[in-house]
């Protein structure tokens, strides 16, 4: 079907190219042929590059999944490990400055046995006295494997002591059974962080699946699938969950509620992405591009794959990084209630069981650490959905 | 330049636009003068900044733009006694942009009429109460005597039954009454000055003729300086006394309205009008393999700064080494006829 | 149906070298209002209500109207971006031969497709802003399987050139280009198939004058080069009349008006020609005479007047023209107007006629 034109010779495009480089001239902007072979993503990355909190929250989060990733080895002890003389110990003093004045790397003193003068509770502290005992990198501690398949001993940090003497490095401080808090912490990320994610993604497949039915097909199944919508979105959360939660059996065993549990978060989660993904596809459809594909003899499915999704999978992610925030919340607060996963699973909820009374917060504030953890992640969640959303926008500038 | 006629005088106008990918000079040095009681038409394509100098005029630029450098004047007749009306000149470039200053000007002295009148009214209030509103800002009337006005503008925009028309919503009138619902709003407290930006562009023909004969029995009835901007050179024939031409940021040349379509001496002047297709007799008469004479490349970057004149690489008569270095300064090549244009040398005084 | 009995081309076929490319035959198309939750419907907008025309190979048909009169939903009903109500669409496709479009199935409507082509209105919402040049023009030279690999690179290479852009561009987004550049690409998608036919949406309304005149030239050029046919849908009168040779006027949703650009402009004979010609801007300050203006709105497409649907704006009417819907007719060689009056009147155009 070409009407071959003879004063045309075929040439492949790259030889065009290197025959307007040598012709041009110096006024116009070839130095931004890179800008103007952008396609979409490569634009959003460089508005997204420019976005300060997104930068930050970006390394942030890098950090926090390095640690869910090599937690055995970034933890200096294990997070099942009782010690049970030095339970609810304070998070220990690091000190650079010793008792006589003097600048060191980081250490710590060894802690000896007191009593409390007014409570007359046995305590332990300070030694000043003491030897100091420096924080050195790679020591060999507490067995472990990593991924349950490489065995190791190597921590990231700790502190080199005698054979037989045990000098507690307990940074944030430990628990009432003598756990290391910083250890269970590093550990609990690893469920209260991908709990999160496992999450989203069932949510994204759901909601991307009935929106785009909804949204495609309109008419009965649109209605419906609306319909449903609303009456999840008017439901209250906590309590549904709680329910559901709460009709696990006690005695399975951990993943299987792991997995049920994400299953139960991801029921409401889908819904937001549902009612973009239809309202999108919607106003899509009316677009003149996706008249002109249809002219051109594009299949429905191309049109689908090709014109419309393109269109809204920014609002897409935005949405899913937007919703991550809310699994581990979610997450959290069913497992801080009891109902959600239990020991001796290690999460962020799990651990701030033990901070359910005044009295324990008053005395033990330290068991309350996890909660700052999960504040820092859902703020650098939110700070990196921004981020995504300012990107992606195209009426945004700067 | 000024002389008793005059209304608004703006000299050397810079208004920029701070943007992360650069500054834009939306308007870049212009020179405009609009009389009391006629019209200045201010015609240019997209891009030319004559927008940006309305909204400069009216100390409305949106962030991140701001007026850099340059004066308004605005002549603002004062009624010193019932047959004495002195002139108090106000430079409003030197106005807080949200003062109070400012919007005693606003909507009483200097109103403005927008393209999209879906937009400019508020979908939520009907029509009477948005302009009783500014009638009971500036006049500070009764409720009933505002409404009685009102009726009475609505009347005078030729909108049928305006007591009707007074309570609906927006949303109940069609494009061309609400139009007309947007002037009476603006002519509600008899400003001196109009600004009209592009009001017939979304408009249908038809309605645009109504409107524009609607424009000008008010302008005679009222006495009112209108200044229309739009980039169809028909409109600016039929409604225009003077037209200012603008072409990036800067106004090329201005003169009254016989002249620039007789003489025009700007090239991007007579490049305008020579690609708007002529509905004159050689075309109708099937003479219509003639080409329409285009105008050479495309409008610059708005982000690249120029030497020289900003419409020398597309100029037909560009003057090599002179047009591309050196920009070339207003001059007066014949009696009130303004060209920026090498080309053109200062007519000796007359 | 007195329009249909009054046109047909045989009765034309005085004036007619040759048989027309496209025929348009009692071309309806209503859209149904839909209220309530169970979407009952009420009534329907006639967007196009009866409309009959024809155009001739190598020529362009300006379809012109004020907003609402149907001239976008005709241009889309012609190659089925929008199906049709009712109505026959006769076309003189190369491969198929002369076929009634509005009956053709899914496959024969593909092979159609790449004769009738269509450029639209906004350059901003008609490419696909993540596909590169060469997709967007190469798109229907793959999805209709008439090339493959190099040999689409290399057709679109052509096609740009065509329009006046470097191939090279072909590796460009369209967001590196201007309004004006945009069109020259929709076109070169337009053309990539080789089309005879082809339907311009309002293709400059969205442009700078000056490009505007650009986009104009490109399309008289590739109109002699390549023997195309336009049906060219516009509102800008000056510019119908600069490119086309034939105009066809609608109101709410009727062509009233079917004649030569000539007789048209100079000599309208139905009276909202005549408003409409009188109402057209000109870029020439001295004073013209008294205008038509017209009173009243545009009249309501899904509740038209009752017999003529101009008949409330027309300072020519009669009581007949309230009661009976006038007829489609031909009343000089190629001149049809639907008027009772028409014979009778004598109406002003927008030009001068020289003696």
């Amino acid at each position: 079907m070409s009407t071959a034109n003879p004063t045309t010779p075929k040439r492949r495009w790259w030889e065009y190219w290197k025959k307007s480089q040598l012709e041009n001239a110096a006024g116009e902007r070839e130095q931004d042929e890179s800008f103007y072979r952008a396609g979409q993503w490569q634009l959003v990355w460089w508005k997204f590059k420019r976005h300060k909190l997104a930068q930050i929250a970006m390394t942030v989060l890098g950090l926090f999944y390095i640690i869910v990733i090599f937690a055995e080895f970034v933890s200096p002890y294990d997070p099942q490990k009782r010690f049970q003389e030095y339970s609810t110990l304070a998070p220990v003093n690091v000190r650079v400055v010793d008792a006589q004045g003097q600048f060191h790397l980081p250490f710590v003193y060894a802690l000896k046995r007191a009593r409390d003068p007014v409570t007359l509770r046995p305590i332990y502290e300070e030694d000043t006295t003491s030897k100091r005992y420096p924080i050195v990198l790679f020591v060999r501690g507490d067995e472990y494997t990593m991924w349950g398949l490489f065995p190791g001993n190597s921590h990231l940090f700790g502190v080199k002591t005698e054979p037989d003497t045990f000098v507690p490095l307990f940074l944030l401080g430990s628990d009432t059974l003598g756990h290391d808090m910083l250890s269970r912490i590093f550990y609990g990320a690893r469920i209260s962080l991908t709990v999160g994610l496992l999450g989203v993604f069932l949510s994204f497949f759901m909601g991307l699946l009935l929106g785009g039915i909804a949204g495609f097909f309109g008419g009965l199944a649109d209605e419906i699938i609306m319909r449903v919508v609303d009456v999840l979105v008017a439901l209250p959360t906590i309590p549904l969950w709680m329910s559901l939660a709460a009709a696990l059996p006690q005695d399975w065993p951990q993943l299987k509620t792991y997995f049920y549990v994400t299953i139960i978060l991801s029921i409401f989660g889908w819904t937001l992405l549902a009612r973009v993904v239809r309202g999108k596809l919607l106003s899509l459809r009316e677009e003149d591009y996706v008249m002109a594909a249809r002219l051109d003899g594009e299949s429905e499915p191309q049109i689908i794959t090709r014109y419309m999704l393109p269109g809204f999978t920014s609002y897409i992610i935005v949405s899913l990084t937007l919703a991550i925030p809310n699994m581990i919340l979610g997450e959290t607060s069913l497992s801080f209630l009891g109902v959600g996963l239990r020991p001796p699973t290690i999460s962020w909820g799990v651990m701030l069981q033990e901070a359910q009374n005044l009295q324990t917060v008053a005395q033990t504030p330290w068991l309350l650490w996890p909660v700052a953890f999960v504040i820092v992640a859902v703020l650098m969640f939110n700070f990196l959905g921004d981020g995504l959303r300012d990107a992606a926008d195209p009426y945004v500038t700067g | 330049m000024a002389d008793r006629d005059t209304l608004v005088e703006i000299k050397d106008l810079h208004t920029y636009f701070y943007l992360a990918e650069g500054v834009v000079h939306a308007v870049d040095g212009a020179d405009l003068t609009i009389r009391r009681g006629r019209t200045l038409g201010v015609v240019g394509e997209s891009g030319c900044g004559k927008s940006m100098t309305s909204l400069s005029l009216l100390q409305l630029v949106p962030a991140p733009g701001k007026i850099e450098s340059g004066e308004i004047l605005f002549y603002k007749p004062v009624q010193s006694s019932s047959t004495n009306t002195t002139v108090d000149v106000i430079d409003i470039t030197s106005l807080h942009p949200k003062g109070r200053e400012i919007r005693d000007i606003r909507g009483n002295h200097i109103s403005m009429v927008f393209q999209e009148p879906m937009t400019a009214l508020i979908p939520v209030r009907t029509i009477g109460q948005q302009i009783t509103e500014a009638i009971i800002l500036h006049q500070g009337v009764s409720k009933q005597a505002a409404r009685a006005q009102a009726i009475d503008m609505l009347a005078r925009v030729k909108m049928s039954r305006p007591e009707r028309v007074i309570d609906d919503y927006p949303f109940q009138l069609s494009g061309g009454m609400r139009q007309r619902a947007v002037i009476a709003m603006a002519l509600s407290c008899r400003p001196s000055l109009l600004i009209a930006d592009e009001p017939t562009t979304a408009l249908d023909v038809t309605t645009e003729a109504q409107i524009l004969d609607l424009m000008r029995t008010l302008q005679n009835d009222f006495g009112m300086a209108i200044m229309y901007i739009t980039h169809n050179l028909g409109v600016i024939a039929e409604m225009a006394d003077e037209v200012a031409v603008m072409y990036m940021g800067k106004v090329v040349e201005q003169t009254d309205v016989n002249r620039l379509f007789l003489n025009p001496l700007h090239p991007y002047t007579r490049g305008l009008l020579a690609s708007i297709p002529q509905l004159n007799e050689t075309i109708v008469r099937a003479d219509r393999s003639r080409r329409l004479q285009t105008i050479k490349g495309m409008v610059p970057d708005p982000y690249k700064r120029l030497t020289g004149c900003p419409f020398a690489a597309r100029c037909p008569a560009v003057i090599p080494d002179l047009c591309d270095k050196v920009e070339p300064k207003n001059v007066m090549a014949e009696s009130g006829h303004f060209v920026r244009c090498h080309l053109y040398t200062e007519a000796s005084s007359s | 149906m007195p329009d249909q009995e009054s046109y047909t081309p045989e009765s034309t076929a005085g004036s007619i070298p040759t048989e027309p490319l496209l025929e348009v035959i009692a071309l309806k198309k209503y859209f149904p209002i839909q209220r309530g939750f169970l979407k009952r419907v009420v009534g329907h907008v006639r967007a196009v209500d009866d409309v009959n025309f024809y155009v001739n190979q190598g020529e362009t048909l300006g379809l012109v109207g004020e907003s609402g009169c149907g001239k976008t939903t005709t241009g889309r009903c012609v190659l089925r971006a929008v199906d049709p109500s009712s109505g026959q669409i006769w076309y003189r496709d190369p491969i198929l031969g002369r076929v009634d479009v509005v009956q053709l199935d899914k496959t024969q409507m593909r092979a159609v497709r790449r004769s009738i082509r269509m450029i639209f209105q906004d350059p901003y919402a008609s490419l696909n802003p993540r596909m590169t040049l060469q997709e967007i023009v190469g798109a229907p030279l793959r999805a209709m399987g008439l090339m493959q690999g190099k040999e689409i690179e290399d057709r679109v290479a052509e096609m740009l050139i065509m329009v006046g852009l470097r191939p090279e561009y072909m590796r460009r987004y369209p967001h590196a280009f201007s309004g004006g550049q945009r069109q020259r690409i929709g076109l070169a998608r337009a053309l990539a198939p080789g089309p005879k036919f082809v339907v311009c949406d309002e293709p400059v309304s969205a442009l700078d004058v000056s490009v505007q005149a650009q986009i104009l030239n490109l399309l008289k050029e590739l109109q002699e080069k390549l023997g195309l046919t336009f049906l060219f849908v516009a509102h800008d009168l000056s510019v119908v009349a600069h490119i086309s040779d034939r105009v066809a006027v609608m109101y709410v949703g009727k062509i009233v008006e079917l004649a030569s650009t000539t007789e048209i402009f100079i000599n309208p004979k139905h009276p909202y020609t005549e408003a409409l010609m009188s109402a057209i801007p000109l870029p020439d300050p001295r004073p013209r005479e008294k205008r038509v203006l017209l009173t009243g709105e545009i009249a309501n497409p899904a509740n038209p007047p009752t017999g003529c649907y101009f008949h409330p704006r027309c300072k020519y009417a009669k009581e007949i023209c309230s009661q009976v819907e006038p007829p489609f007719e031909e009343i000089a060689p190629a001149h049809y107007v639907k008027c009772h009056r028409a014979k009778e009147l004598s109406l002003a155009g927008a030009v001068k006629p020289s003696l």
